[in-house]
């Protein structure tokens, strides 16, 4: 037994990628504390400075609300307004770069290696990416965000000394319905379409690559290694870790009581249930429930059940709508929408010149931001649940076929709604608040009833979904870049969520710490742009 | 009694293991079963291998250092799994089946309190096995 201790020089892999030569080990930092019964494996600072500042930072925002809600509030509006062209030039320089991916020559290296076999099929790899990519927002934002943009393009533009005044995207269509309508649509699937999942898939193509391809720790650090080298294994490296970790907490925590107000709205809509913290908690309290379950059934029977679950029940709502709604009217909407998101493509994209400050700060640079703070999750999860896939393929079902998705969504949930406003005169939707605009536009249509509660359903699920990857994420940055750390910790970063969750829907101060996950979007941008660079040099240097 | 032997083998905690692979070796010999070696990694990288066919070779060669040692023939076998936390369990059980096992010798600890949140592997395996399956602790 003692002539092997498991940490012997390594033998070379059979050749189906280009490791990283390091002399750091998976979970060499790491301590094993123990907790009362529970054994941990944890990074050290990594575990220890992230905890603790999100309950430094609770802390803080419970006590202070009212000065540190506009104080962050401020923060993440300065960054989008006068940083404004820097998100908008991010975003395009992502897009292209996935698009060279899928055309040049570096689409057919493999993630995991030339002969590597992908972990998931088609439905339960594309089911999983989806739920995580943008599920709940999609619930939100699919019959309010055309309704605000058509409502705004409509109106047309209004001046005040020089600068405007209406949030309406680029020249407006003032009095023009069907101009309206198409710019309305082109501008809600421009922030639904390439542009989000570009960020997606150059985080998660670049974590993907370094882990699997390259040998290096599955977590944030390890893209930068072409850059920083050895020194990525000390501080710099810890700052990047515990800044994804901080986005993804306070993104998802905050996200959970917000959602718990909003689906306490849609329940109150529906059965009349009492809206209230105590509603709410409880809501928080389920969903963390289950996703504790979840987590503790693992990935293959936890998140991608629930993952094929929101995709049926989506696709079920999708292909109610298109039923029973304006069928004609969705489908050749859905081409005429492709050609209006074609052809305003690159007037939205263009950061300079533009006179439509208020839609392109306040919807485009926020959306962008958002986006960002939300890419070490998502692309986390997405790099988890792609080995086996090539670099092509994986732009494909990450870049292309979510944006066609997107619009398809889009175009029958916003669509149906603004149908119902321009050719059947109804305003429901249009003067419904925001959590309850689906909601209004159900009951337009036949068996209102069901079809709401599958919406309420689906909007629980997908928070119970987001809910688990999450936590597995943080799990992996805390653990150093380990995916068998014991189970213990898994469960202790969903509870925890719920926790934070919890206490700021009571104490207040969910808007405020939302704000700062937001404004996290532009570090985490400058260092998706290097990501770029480190992503394009290491795949270089794939077999292929 | 027995003709087939399982061993789960974790490479990162081989001193806690010691005394199970000597308890699977002596077994082995006295009643002339064959002895397999079974292990489960991650997907990605972990402290012993920077990807699953490194592991694979890592854990050959430490049966084939085993097999000196111990003078009985032990065959190696790796399973990856993306979430191997939680995976471990039903791989191990699959395990049982493609090794065509009749007995599994495996390490565990002594019961605690966490066991009552979740249970061992080795419980677990025994609970959802027909074969054998002999603790060592």
């Amino acid at each position: 037994m003692s002539e092997s201790n498991g940490a012997e020089p390594l033998p070379q892999p059979e050749g189906p990628a280009n490791l990283i030569e390091t002399e750091y080990e998976v979970g060499q930092d790491n301590i094993n504390p123990r907790i009362g019964p529970f054994g941990l494996d944890i990074h050290n600072p990594v575990f220890a400075i992230s905890g603790l500042s999100v309950v430094v930072f609770v802390l803080f925002t419970l006590a202070f609300q009212n000065h540190l809600g506009p104080m962050f509030e401020a923060l993440r509006d300065a960054l989008t307004a006068s940083l404004d062209w820097f998100f908008l030039i991010a975003g395009n320089v992502f897009v292209l770069i996935c698009l060279f991916l899928v055309i040049s020559p570096l689409g057919r290296v493999r993630i995991g290696g030339r002969d590597a076999t992908p972990d998931y099929g088609y439905m339960g790899w594309f089911a999983m990416l989806f739920a995580a990519g943008m599920g709940i927002g999609l619930m939100f934002f699919g019959v309010s965000e055309p309704m605000s943009h058509y409502d705004a393009a409509f109106g047309g533009t209004a001046t005040e000394g020089g600068v405007r005044t209406d949030w309406a995207p680029l020249g407006a269509a003032a009095g023009d319905v069907d101009a309206a309508r198409a710019l309305g649509m082109a501008a809600t699937i421009y922030h639904w379409g390439l542009h989000p999942w570009a960020i997606y898939a150059v985080v998660a193509l670049s974590l993907a690559l370094f882990a699997y391809n390259k040998g290096l720790p599955l977590t944030v650090r390890s893209i930068f290694y072409p850059l920083f080298g050895e020194r990525i294994w000390g501080w710099p490296g810890h700052v990047i870790d515990i800044l994804a970790v901080f986005a993804t907490l306070f993104g998802l925590a905050t996200s959970l009581g917000i959602g718990a107000q909003q689906a306490n709205a849609g329940l109150s809509y529906l059965f009349g249930i009492e809206v209230g913290t105590t509603a709410q908690v409880l809501l928080i309290v389920a969903i963390t429930g289950a996703a504790l379950i979840s987590v503790m059934r693992g990935l293959d029977g936890g998140v991608k059940r629930l993952s094929e679950l929101n995709l049926i029940l989506a696709t079920i709502l999708l292909l109610f709508i298109i039923v029973v709604g304006p069928t004609l009217a969705i489908l050749t909407g859905f081409f005429q929408n492709l050609v209006a998101y074609g052809r305003e493509l690159i007037p939205l994209s263009n950061p300079f010149g533009r006179e439509d400050d208020n839609f392109r700060q306040g919807w485009t640079a926020f959306y962008w931001a958002w986006w960002i703070s939300w890419s070490p999750f998502v692309g986390m999860f997405i790099a988890r649940v792609s080995r086996g896939r090539t670099v092509r393929e994986f732009i494909t079902c990450v870049l292309l076929i979510p944006t066609l998705v997107s619009i398809l969504w889009m175009t029958t949930l916003g669509g149906t709604a603004l149908s119902q406003l321009v050719d059947g005169g109804f305003t429901g939707v249009q003067e419904a608040a925001l959590e309850l605009k689906l909601f209004e536009m159900l009951t337009e249509l036949p068996l209102t009833m069901i079809a709401s509660f599958v919406a309420i359903v689906l909007v629980i699920v997908f928070f119970v979904t987001s809910s688990d990857s999450g936590s597995l994420v943080i799990d992996t940055i805390t653990a150093g870049g380990k995916i068998d750390a014991p189970v213990s910790q898994r469960v202790f970063w969903v509870s925890f969520e719920g926790l934070v969750a919890a206490a700021l829907l009571i104490g207040g101060g969910l808007g405020a710490l939302q704000a700062m996950a937001v404004s996290t979007g532009f570090p985490f941008a400058i260092v998706l742009l290097l990501a770029c660079y480190t992503l394009i040099r290491g795949l270089m240097d794939e077999p292929r | 009694m027995y003709t087939s032997i399982m061993v789960p083998v974790d490479l990162a905690h081989l001193p806690q293991i010691a005394r199970a692979i000597d308890t699977a070796g002596d077994l082995a010999r006295h009643y002339g079963a064959a002895l397999t070696f079974v292990s489960i990694t991650a997907e990605a990288p972990t402290a012993i291998a920077h990807n699953p066919q490194e592991f694979e070779a890592k854990l050959a060669a430490f049966a084939a250092e085993q097999t000196t040692r111990l003078g009985v023939p032990i065959k190696a076998k790796a399973y990856a799994a993306t979430d191997p936390s939680i995976d471990i369990d039903k791989k191990l059980l699959q395990a049982v089946t493609d090794t065509g096992a009749d007995l599994v010798v495996m390490a565990s600890h002594r019961p605690g309190l966490a066991d009552y949140f979740w249970a061992a592997h080795g419980a677990r395996l025994a609970a959802h096995t027909e074969i054998s399956v002999f603790l060592v602790r």
